[in-house]
């Protein structure tokens, strides 16, 4: 009799375990949320970049669904923490398509964590928006999983090509974070340099934890370079400025790559940011000057309304851009397939904060990656304020 | 020559704070036998208690050191009682783990509190550099400094000259006979255990302000405290001191004559020469710990 109450028992349980498992296939609803995956550095020595991209992804999810969502359905979006490591990162991309069946990624920000998940990427299918990356290898190798909308090095450099006489560049010294976006940005700058008659001096990297770069500053300012190019996140950039100050380094400093949130370093580095220009990607500032400066107003004004810092809205329209971009894919698609969205990506035309997205391939023939060509702007930090370079304001 | 004066202030600067850390852990290694992965926590510990201190209670810079060496005291005298002492039978690898989870606990709860995004503390000085000759140096960094060598003295003469200080050495010399001594070793080991907690901290209020406040931070500093105790010997005074400024030059030199970029390996490259040249340490002598 027992045995026969205990066959019933276990019966029941397999049963009730098999419907559980059949449930989400029968009772998927039309309002489930669709998945889009973030990989960013919410924690380590990047972390302030990461959380304001993150912020301004989360803005472009709650106004996506305030329009009514994608495809009749919310977006949600699963954020994973890739520490400022490209070993996490790759993880964090495993990790959401294998276990969270996301059919998009918004990710990881810095270049060598980006590389580090594209092969996961083209293991298991799956596209992957790249809002913030910098090197030139993103898309250059054959992964045809990877749409970039931030600039290249290379571009960032074209960009900045027809000022190199306004802002009399003879030498320049580098001094970079070690990673594949510091040296890809040293080369990148070094060519334009050359093609501009200039020069490039001493050449020096950092690790991307350090906190005393004096031994490099020393060394630059031994050297007779005119202008310093500094490449790394705003936190390295604030100890930098403030150590080449302590040491009068003296020189005309150049950032790259977007990261270096001017306002913040105006309070964190205060009179060592005096006189520093910036190549940014958006002017939160004087957001009327932006190619669609509604959207850009919008953006700010959500912002701040938020109790956000000011300083990190040059680092937070990424993921505002990066989850328009996503769900306008996912929206042509018409499906959250990542096959389908990948498909989807090359046909997306649409207008960010930053400008006009669109995808041109980029990379070796057959396997191309998207790349898109964003706005690049100069700004200087003049009498502690965010201001237009003179040879700028004048035209 | 100007870039050599200059690569060498900044290292014997850089490498007082090195000592500090040094000091803090040579005397938890080599007293008490306890591996202490936590060190930079108590290190980044002591920078968050300045953050708080100057932003939060508005108490002066020069009043938030004492206050936070106090606070780092505590807390390290807290762990040690509810942590190191039940394990006071255990073997090294169980400390070692104990310490591990410590350190994982403590910077997983700084995360949660200040968030991940770094903080500037405030300082009263100017960010002016005082100019001597061809080298020039902040402020802030000469009152580091000061601060340093005097905590250094401080303890030095606490180990050498006090009767607290002489019942460490004699605890560390020889456990049974100090016991037998009357002298308290569970006492002596947790106010060991504070006395290098709150040196790694007063590193941290010295350092935030001249670098930022994150929760990482102290990984980094940990890992040079190690080869700063491995340099000069453990459980050797004297040769932390020395091996924490010895180890700020290297590092500079290193960084401004060979690789910028592999400073922070300079420290593993020592960690790994002394093991296989003079595992005792540079200034091993048959009496350690003073």
């Amino acid at each position: 009799m027992r045995h026969l109450v205990q066959r019933i028992w276990a019966l029941s349980l397999a049963a009730a375990l098999l419907a559980g498992l059949g449930a989400p296939a029968v009772f998927a609803q039309p309002g489930e949320p669709i998945k889009i995956g973030v990989i960013q550095p919410l924690s380590g020595p990047v972390a302030a970049s990461g959380s304001y991209v993150r912020m301004g992804a989360e803005i472009a999810r709650d106004w996506i669904n305030g329009r009514g969502g994608v495809l009749g359905r919310p977006i949600q979006l699963l954020i994973e923490d890739n520490k400022s490591d490209p070993k996490e990162a790759a993880t964090a991309a495993e990790k959401l398509i294998v276990r969270d069946k996301v059919p998009v990624i918004m990710g990881a920000w810095g270049s060598s964590m980006t590389l580090a998940a594209m092969p996961k990427l083209e293991e298991y299918g799956v596209p992957m928006i790249v809002e913030t990356s910098s090197a030139a290898s993103v898309t250059k190798r054959g992964n045809p999983w990877v749409f970039r909308i931030s600039p290249p090095s290379e571009m960032e450099a074209l960009g900045l090509e027809r000022y190199v006489k306004d802002l009399a560049i003879k030498q320049a010294a580098f001094l970079a974070v070690n990673t594949d976006w510091g040296r890809g940005a040293v080369t990148a700058f070094g060519d334009l340099l050359k093609r501009s008659g200039a020069t490039v001096g001493a050449t020096e990297f950092m690790d991307q934890a350090a906190t005393d770069m004096n031994a490099q500053i020393t060394k630059i300012k031994a050297g007779p370079s005119d202008t310093l190019f500094l490449t790394t996140s705003v936190e390295q950039i604030t100890l930098v400025l403030k150590q080449a100050q302590e040491q009068r380094l003296g020189r005309k400093i150049i950032t790259t790559g977007g990261s270096s949130s001017p306002s913040q370093l105006i309070k964190q580095a205060g009179a060592a940011a005096e006189g520093t220009y910036h190549l940014l990607f958006f002017l939160p500032w004087f957001p009327e000057a932006m190619p669609d400066g509604r959207l850009a107003k919008a953006f700010v004004d959500e912002w701040q309304k938020r109790g956000h810092p000011f300083e990190g809205l040059t680092e937070g329209f990424r993921g505002h851009d990066g989850i328009l971009t996503a769900a306008e894919a996912i929206k042509l698609a018409g499906k959250p397939d990542p096959k389908a969205v990948r498909e989807a990506l090359w046909k997306v035309n649409l207008m960010g904060v930053n400008g006009p997205i669109r995808f041109e391939k980029d990379g070796p023939a057959g396997k191309e990656s998207g790349q898109s060509r964003p706005s690049i702007f100069v700004v200087q930090i003049k009498d502690g304020k965010v201001a237009l370079p003179a040879f700028l304001a004048k035209k | 020559m100007e870039p050599l004066l200059q690569h060498l202030l900044n290292g014997l600067l850089l490498g007082s704070t090195y000592s500090l850390l040094g000091i803090g852990l040579t005397l938890i290694f080599g007293l008490m036998n306890v591996v202490n992965f936590a060190h930079g926590e108590f290190y980044t510990l002591g920078a968050y208690v300045t953050f708080a201190g100057l932003t939060v209670a508005s108490v002066s810079f020069v009043l938030a050191i004492p206050l936070t060496i106090l606070a780092g005291m505590a807390v390290g005298a807290a762990c040690e009682r509810l942590l190191l002492r039940p394990l006071r039978a255990a073997s090294i690898d169980t400390t070692m783990l104990v310490m591990i989870g410590l350190w994982i606990a403590l910077q997983n709860a700084e995360l949660l509190i200040w968030g991940g995004v770094a903080k500037s503390v405030p300082t009263p000085f100017s960010t002016q550099p005082v100019v001597v000759g061809p080298v020039s140096v902040a402020p802030l960094r000469l009152f580091v400094f000061a601060v340093s060598a005097l905590l250094i003295a401080a303890a030095h003469l606490v180990l050498a000259r006090t009767k607290l200080g002489k019942a460490m050495r004699a605890t560390f010399q020889d456990r049974e006979t100090a016991a037998l001594m009357g002298v308290s070793i569970e006492r002596i080991h947790t106010i060991t255990f504070a006395l290098g907690a709150g040196l790694a901290a007063a590193a941290g209020a010295l350092l935030g302000p001249v670098f930022l406040v994150y929760p990482s931070m102290g990984d980094l500093a940990a890992l040079k405290a190690f080869s700063v105790v491995i340099l000069g010997g453990l459980g050797n005074f004297a040769g932390a001191a020395v091996g924490g400024l010895l180890l700020g030059v290297a590092e500079e030199l290193g960084a401004g004559y060979v690789s910028s970029g592999y400073r922070d390996a300079i420290g593993f490259v020592i960690i790994v020469a002394m093991l296989l040249c003079r595992p005792s340490g540079l200034f091993a002598r048959a009496e350690r710990v003073g």
